[in-house]
């Protein structure tokens, strides 16, 4: 709940700290006073600023976030069909990392200094200092250009095109994500593999398999999933920079765009989303604790 | 049959032992050439004026697009200029940029955390909640918001690492604090009458050093990764200013003819990234050594 209020402070005093007159931006610099001072009155932003913070929370609250200077829509319509793909983007970004990261982190804790090891460690050194939007170019050259097997850019209709013109950008978001993921999931691993009730475990005479992927993953997944929730802000920084690069019609790319139009009311209302986003996703991820862990299910 | 846990630690002993040797000489080959790797680029980004060979910002049309050769060691761009001596100017301001970004925030952190930490009641939530609200904001988002404002540039970059970046040393250093603040030496300086001033300046804070060191190694890392991507969108470091990130968005309509002009940038940051995370694992394993050993 603070973080929703903070949030909806931060992106309402963003709009009035611009330099200038967003009004004046937006009917253009030669405008007669009376107009200006019409559209200010119309806006309510000749009220007090305490009032104008109520009002907008209160308009955000009912999905009304303004109308965009560039597009002369309502901002919430613009950011609506923007949500799509960059959800679908983290979401098969997050999939991927996770798909590489739970076999990678078992090999690399279950066969600790050796071989496995110290391979998984170099991958994750690399693609964790890899800035995605290089690592998103040489995908590009080589699955695109060279190989022919997925599209440059884009998002595709239907599902099927959804997945099929976002897995290059997803495994970009991935690599980054499982680079992290494995380091706390290996290291995580290596502590529940020492600990007595594995021992216990394997004193049963339990299969290796069983030890690792009943008793000990299930542990280690709870650290994962909280890596996880730490790491949101920087996996949809990352999406932003991917849709960038692939081209990806998102928030990201809406983002970044209205920077250079200085359509600030969209950047206000994108701000904002942003935030809720990684509300929703913490309190996805609480769920997700639930589901894995009954002591959270009892508390 | 029944074995004491005493025979139990002895019969792994051994191997207990063999793992924490092997762990150990990893810890040294991963500092070393984490610290071999940020040395030789640091260096050569202070020493930039005598080791570029061409200006970083002449443009000579004839020598476009020209591969890596001994002439041009990492080759021309399209506008004829020397990548190799690009790349070395542009490490004085990734790194530059890269170290403020962390290390200015890491102070004020360090202080809000121990504050928090050692007196906590309400100034400990207070400061905790504003934390938690900053950490769950996505960093990028809030950098770019804020450049809507100031306008493309390094200054927003700036103003928005000293908002936000101070979040994560805050709640590590607080972590830190409520286990030390229960030590012996600070019950003493407390019993000694020391002001708190005093106790959070000088007796607390340099034991809660080492762990944000070894985090601002990460943390480095993606601080450079950020100043990089917001260059490559545009709303970074401007032309035709040498950065790294901006290179390879300079190259990316080239990349099918002229590979190199992405390509060394991008394979220097990764360098740079992993010898930084290098340094900060080998720090890492190191101190878990002696804290393991302290128990």
């Amino acid at each position: 709940m603070p973080v929703i209020v903070g949030m909806t402070l931060f992106s309402f005093i963003l709009i009035h700290l611009v330099p200038g007159d967003p009004i004046r931006i937006m009917v253009g610099g030669k405008a007669p006073e009376a107009v200006v001072k019409n559209i200010d009155h119309r806006l309510g932003l000749d009220r007090p600023l305490p009032e104008q913070y109520v009002t907008f929370v209160g308009h955000a609250a009912h999905g009304d976030l303004g109308e965009s200077i560039v597009l002369r829509r309502p901002v919430s319509s613009v950011v609506g069909e923007r949500i799509g793909p960059s959800l679908f983007l983290l979401g098969y970004g997050t999939l991927i990392g996770i798909v590489l990261a739970v076999p990678l982190g078992i090999a690399s804790a279950r066969w600790r200094n050796r071989l496995p090891d110290h391979l998984t460690r170099l991958l994750t050194l690399v693609a964790f200092a890899m800035p995605p939007f290089w690592l998103g170019l040489i995908l590009v050259r080589k699955f695109s250009l060279d190989l022919g097997w997925f599209p440059v850019s884009g998002y595709g209709t239907g599902f099927l095109g959804h997945v099929y013109h976002l897995t290059l950008p997803a495994l970009t978001i991935g690599l980054f994500l499982a680079s992290m993921l494995i380091r706390s999931l290996r290291a995580s691993l290596i502590d529940i593999f020492g600990t007595e009730y594995i021992e216990a475990v394997r004193a049963r005479g339990a299969s290796e398999a069983r030890v690792v992927l009943k008793h000990s993953l299930r542990n280690a997944l709870i650290s994962t999933i909280t890596v996880l929730t730490v790491n949101l802000g920087f996996l949809i920084g990352g999406a932003v920079i991917v849709e960038k690069v692939f081209d990806i019609p998102g928030m990201g790319q809406l983002l970044v765009d209205s920077i250079f139009t200085r359509d600030f009311p969209v950047v206000q209302g994108l701000t904002l989303v942003f935030g809720v986003l990684v509300v929703l996703l913490n309190l996805t991820a609480d769920l997700a604790y639930a589901a894995i862990d009954p002591r959270v299910r009892l508390a | 049959m029944i074995t004491s846990k005493q025979q139990l630690i002895e019969a792994h002993a051994p191997r207990l032992r063999r793992r924490a040797r092997s762990d150990r000489r990893w810890s040294n080959v991963t500092l070393g050439v984490g610290v071999a790797i940020v040395a030789i680029t640091l260096l050569a980004a202070i020493f930039a004026p005598w080791i570029a060979p061409y200006h970083p910002n002449d443009v000579n049309l004839l020598t476009s697009f020209e591969a890596p050769s001994w002439q041009h060691l990492m080759g021309t761009d399209n506008l004829g200029r020397d990548i190799f001596s690009r790349v070395v100017w542009a490490g004085r301001v990734d790194f530059q940029i890269g170290i403020i970004t962390t290390y200015v925030p890491l102070v004020t952190g360090m202080l809000v955390g121990a504050v928090a930490g050692y007196f906590g009641g309400w100034v400990d939530s207070v400061l905790m909640r504003l934390t938690d609200v900053v950490i769950a904001f996505p960093f990028l988002v809030l950098v770019i918001a804020i450049l809507a404002i100031v306008g493309p540039g390094l200054t927003g970059l700036y103003i928005a690492v000293l908002c936000v970046g101070w979040s994560m040393y805050a709640r590590l250093t607080r972590g830190e604090m409520l286990v030390l603040r229960e030590q012996q030496f600070m019950l003493a300086a407390e019993g000694l009458g020391f002001s708190r001033r005093r106790i959070i300046l000088r007796h607390a804070l340099p034991n809660l050093l080492r762990p944000n060191l070894v985090f601002s190694m990460a943390d480095i890392v993606l601080n450079i990764l950020l100043a990089a991507s917001l260059s490559f969108l545009g709303l970074g470091v401007q032309p035709p200013t040498a950065e790294w990130g901006a290179m390879v968005a300079d190259g990316q309509n080239y990349l099918l003819n002229a590979w190199w002009i992405t390509t060394m940038p991008g394979l220097v940051i990764v360098a740079v990234g992993v010898g930084l995370s290098l340094i900060g694992d080998g720090l890492a394993e190191r101190m878990g050594e002696r804290f393991r050993l302290g128990i």
